[in-house]
């Protein structure tokens, strides 16, 4: 308090003490989360843009920002019919407005009429607007082939992180030894473990098989587990699927031994599906973990307990700026589903417009609407450029001799594995940085592309990744995969 | 631990149960959505069913929704949000071309030109700086620098993210952060979700719910044995007291946070909610530039603002800022690594945030219309403020302070000791037992007051004036009528 105070000084002639809020009276837990996608490397690549508008002279005109899955940013363009319902929900005067289409103000009509004053500047129900919540179980129940989704276990978000966070939150309990252990995949998107660094929670990492294209191995799943049981109590497993950064989708198999594994040590399974529609290599078939858990028959879909995410960010909408998304929780305990609801009352609602482009998305239009066509067109032409821009990635990489790209299967991201030369990581240590940091730093100050070095997702020690957006149009894409390939090459030669 | 079920299947308990899930968790409370709102849809479902009650619809007063209670949403904004939307009707001679320019330049400020793309962690640029300007305008000159504002979802969202940061420390050593009795339950929420010492400090109902030093400085001395007091939470306009805070009582806060080494969080999002002859919203953050560099520069200082409140209403949109003054250099930098981690604020509500801070101008196209929008908006508000507290201080066993500002009214109310051993039996704080008895009478949902904390012995309700003012007329008779049955009753 007041008598407790640090060093003061002097300003101005005007003495005072030392700050209420400084790094050492701060929330400690702060300190320690840690964002890759958005760190260091991405505020260097913002400064450079900076410095290329002030006119300073770069070997490049322009910063390519390869860092983050937004695709929009990368030129890719919204659904048409998306977009005309978010207009005319924002100013209904344009249902008068013969531009729209029929089917476009029916929806916007019905999301209005679900909103308080029919406006969507009223909050809505914490859990979100009830026919939207509707709406996504009948999405549910249709891609998962008729299993009931109950409306009730659909909780509106802002974002898939959001309800992540919020998850992980209400598992996160215990002191010491018995404090809660939550299993995330390595590598991992780092919003995980930022989410347990901020909680206090401790981070069980069960590596990925970069042999077998990134898969998930149960012996590793286990072999994580028994360690970490040691040190801490873990009541939480993670799984991303599609994969971020990997791109790994995983088989059907493989799930179904995950909701084992999950039921067997007693795990609460949290499956981020955002990338559900990203689907690119031939094979490869998004298989929903609550489809697959129902599949496995009434010892396993009465018991496991599970939430699974999606998001409007990702898929062919890419819509990251409406924070729009949604969690279905499964089995949850009633009175822990009451103290959810609870919860995110405090944060009143999610985004109504997040919302309403939610109900777009589980509902879009069907072949006998006006807009059908249109809208296949364009969500058939983008996930048809991501697949391409997923195969031309992995080729490409794959002729750099140091680089090795395992198969782009799905999601938005490469994450190839680089070798770097011994001196490369002696001058990177010299320097203070983890190597691929520094390799990293090098490709932006020299091509002006940002990519995120793989320490900041998690690898097995000695190895160097990074994590690259399929996402630039496929012309600039060609360009980025050539320029990375000269870098590599360079750098290799530099430190040989 | 497991059990027969009853297809005679052995299973054991949950993974995540009651006694397994974050224990903060269990004790955060939110009355503003609590357990009468809940009773409240229950009945609304029923009345579409058809049921037969002592009432056509349920009245949802107990949230500060001004769109849901009728409000209308100002035109200019949900033209340049249409037009940020589908940008195509860019082409469309329907708009203005003011609406069409902020457009243009919110759009231009967007990646991709879409308001699609994820926007800087902070906040979209140039928005930032329509922050800074409005702000520098609001506060006669004093400057503002558009790194030192962060857009948020909503306030709530910049208010929990500030409480995080601040707090730390084990046992007697833990952060306690001072918030006023009443208070807007968003701060003990987040202060037990955070595992922080709340320490109360009651405004005084008998000057009409001012703050009086004296007060803050008993409230902290006693902390002082159990926790480490280390910041100070004040809403002004009030929620949900409404009262507007003097110029000097503004100064007398400011001075007993630098005195006391406290972080002052400066909640202001009602800051053009003001009804009142004679009252006027100071902003924090002039009045300690005012004071001079002895406390402009050190004492620190958070204000947050919204798109929910004053004459928008657009909670919806989850539009937010805060501004953060004489922070410390790094910890900012752990302020800005922190918000990255949920990538950024929703950008529709970041657009209709630009547009409240730069709104149409003399000369523009919409700028007539705009003015009369806002005008009726706000002068209909003053109106029901006074309208609620005239009638409400007709009724014998209530008692309503002024409206001042901000959107509700708090009234105090007397309940006959034989209601208040009836809800004692039945574990109900007794204005609950009087408002759950009100909802079910008369379909009015507010909240009592003890969702919101007052002096113990006391009793309130906080109403929302935000109904139109036929309907709100109704209301308040209605209430009027409720509290006499009830008081009668209950004699």
């Amino acid at each position: 308090g007041a008598l407790s105070q640090s060093s003061t000084q002097a300003v101005n002639g005007v003495s005072h003490r030392g700050k209420v809020l400084t790094l050492d009276s701060m929330n400690p837990n702060v300190k320690r989360v840690e964002y890759a996608v958005r760190g260091p490397i991405v505020q260097r690549a913002v400064q450079i843009e900076k410095e290329l508008k002030e006119g300073v002279k770069k070997p490049f005109t322009e910063v390519i920002k390869a860092n983050i899955g937004d695709a929009h940013a990368m030129g890719q363009k919204p659904i048409t019919f998306l977009r005309q319902v978010l207009a005319l929900c924002s100013y209904p005067e344009l249902l008068e407005d013969n531009m729209f289409p029929e089917d476009a103000k029916k929806r916007a009509r019905r999301i209005l009429e679900s909103c308080g004053g029919h406006s969507i500047g009223a909050y809505s129900a914490s859990q979100g607007i009830e026919c939207i919540r509707q709406d996504v179980a009948r999405y549910i129940e249709r891609r998962d082939g008729g299993i009931p989704s109950s409306p009730d276990n659909i909780y509106l978000s802002t974002g898939a992180s959001d309800a992540i966070v919020t998850m992980l939150k209400l598992l996160v309990c215990g002191e010491g030894r018995s404090r809660t252990g939550v299993m995330i995949s390595i590598p991992q998107y780092p919003l995980y473990s930022a989410a347990l660094a901020d909680l206090g929670a401790v981070q069980i990492s069960y590596y990925l098989d970069e042999d077998k294209c990134w898969s998930l191995d149960v012996a590793e799943l286990r072999r994580a587990l028994n360690a970490a049981r040691q040190h801490c109590n873990p009541r939480v497993l993670c799984i991303i699927n599609p994969g971020n950064p990997t791109g790994q989708v995983q088989s059907r198999q493989c799930i179904e031994d995950v909701i084992r594994f999950a039921k067997e040590e007693h795990l609460f399974l949290m499956a981020d599906e955002v990338y559900q529609d990203n689907v690119y290599a031939e094979g490869c078939k998004f298989h929903s973990f609550k489809k697959v858990l129902f599949e496995m028959g009434p010892e396993y879909s009465s018991t496991v307990e599970m939430a699974s995410f999606h998001s409007t960010s990702k898929c062919y909408m890419g819509e990251c700026g409406f924070r729009g998304g949604y969690m279905e929780v499964i089995n949850m305990d009633p009175e822990v589903k009451a103290q959810l609801t609870k919860l995110v009352s405090v944060r009143l609602c999610p985004p109504v417009p997040g919302q309403a482009l939610l109900d777009l998305v589980v509902n879009p239009p069907q072949p006998d609407e006006p807009s059908y066509t249109t809208f296949m067109k364009e969500r058939t032409a983008v996930l048809a450029a991501l697949a391409e821009k997923a195969r031309l990635t992995e080729e490409t990489f794959n002729t750099v001799p140091g680089i090795t790209c395992n198969p782009v299967q799905g999601a938005m991201y490469t994450f190839p594995r680089i070798t770097l030369p011994q001196k490369a990581i002696d001058k990177a240590k010299e320097e203070g940085q983890v190597p691929d940091m520094y390799y990293c730093m090098r490709l932006l100050e020299e091509e002006g592309i940002c990519l995120v070095p793989g320490s900041g997702f998690g690898q097995r020690e000695g190895t160097f990744h990074f994590r690259m957006t399929i996402l630039p149009p496929t012309e600039k894409l060609k360009v980025v995969l050539q320029k990375i390939r000269e870098f590599h090459l360079r750098f290799t030669q530099e430190f040989s | 631990m497991s059990k027969m079920s009853e297809n005679g299947m052995v299973s054991r308990a949950k993974v995540l149960t009651i006694d397994t899930m974050n224990p903060t968790v269990k004790k955060v409370e939110y009355a503003v959505r609590g357990p009468i709102v809940q009773r409240a849809v229950e009945l609304e479902r029923e009345l579409s069913e058809g049921m037969k009650k002592p009432f056509a619809e349920v009245i949802k007063a107990n949230i500060g929704d001004a769109h849901a209670m009728g409000q209308q949403p100002i035109t200019f904004f949900r033209q340049v949000l249409a037009l940020c939307s589908y940008p195509e009707l860019l082409n469309d001679s329907t708009f203005p071309e003011d609406a069409k320019s902020r457009a243009h330049r919110i759009l231009q400020s967007c990646g991709g030109n879409s308001m699609g793309s994820y926007s800087a962690s902070q906040g979209i640029d140039s928005v930032r700086q329509d922050v800074a300007r409005y702000i520098e305008r609001r506060d006669g000159g004093v400057p503002c620098d558009p790194d030192d504002i962060y857009l948020t979802t909503g306030a709530s969202d910049g208010i929990v993210t500030m409480l995080k940061l601040l707090v730390c420390g084990e046992g007697a050593a833990r952060t306690g952060v001072m918030i006023s009795i009443p208070q807007y339950p968003l701060y003990s929420a987040a202060l037990a979700e955070l595992g922080a010492v709340q320490i109360n400090y009651y405004l005084n109902e008998e000057t009409c719910w001012s703050l009086d030093i004296g007060e803050l400085q008993r409230a902290l001395d006693e902390a002082r044995q159990y926790c480490n007091p280390r910041a100070l939470c004040i809403i002004n306009p009030g929620n949900p007291t409404g009262q507007v805070q003097s110029r000097e009582c503004i100064e007398d806060v400011i001075r007993f946070a630098a005195k006391e080494r406290l972080f002052l969080m400066a909640d202001e999002v009602y800051q053009d909610n003001v009804y009142a002859e004679g009252c006027q919203f100071h902003s924090f953050k002039k009045v300690l530039f005012e004071m001079g560099p002895e406390y402009s520069n050190t004492v620190e200082l958070a204000s947050f603002h919204s798109t929910s409140k004053c004459y928008m209403g657009e909670c919806g949109f989850r539009g937010g800022y805060m501004e953060i003054i004489n922070m410390d250099d790094e910890v900012k930098a752990q302020l800005t690594k922190l918000v990255s981690v949920r990538l950024c604020p929703p950008v529709p509500g970041q657009a209709l945030m630009d547009l409240v801070v730069n709104p149409p101008q003399p000369g523009e196209p919409s700028y007539d219309n705009f003015i009369k929008e806002r005008t009726a908006t706000l002068s209909a508000l003053a109106q029901k403020a006074k309208l609620t507290e005239q009638v409400l201080n007709t009724v014998q066993g209530i008692s309503c302070n002024p409206v001042q500002g901000a959107m509700y009214s708090f009234p105090r109310i007397t309940i006959p000791e034989k209601a208040i051993k009836e809800a004692t039996d039945k574990g109900q704080q007794p204005d609950m037992f009087y408002c759950m008895k009100m909802l079910e009478e008369t379909g009015i949902c507010l909240v009592p007051g003890s969702g919101f904390g007052q002096k113990d012995g006391t009793y309130h309700f906080r109403m929302t004036i935000l109904p139109p003012n036929d309907k709100l007329q109704i209301l308040l008779n209605k209430v009027k009528e409720f509290h006499q049955r009830f008081t009668q009753q209950y004699s």
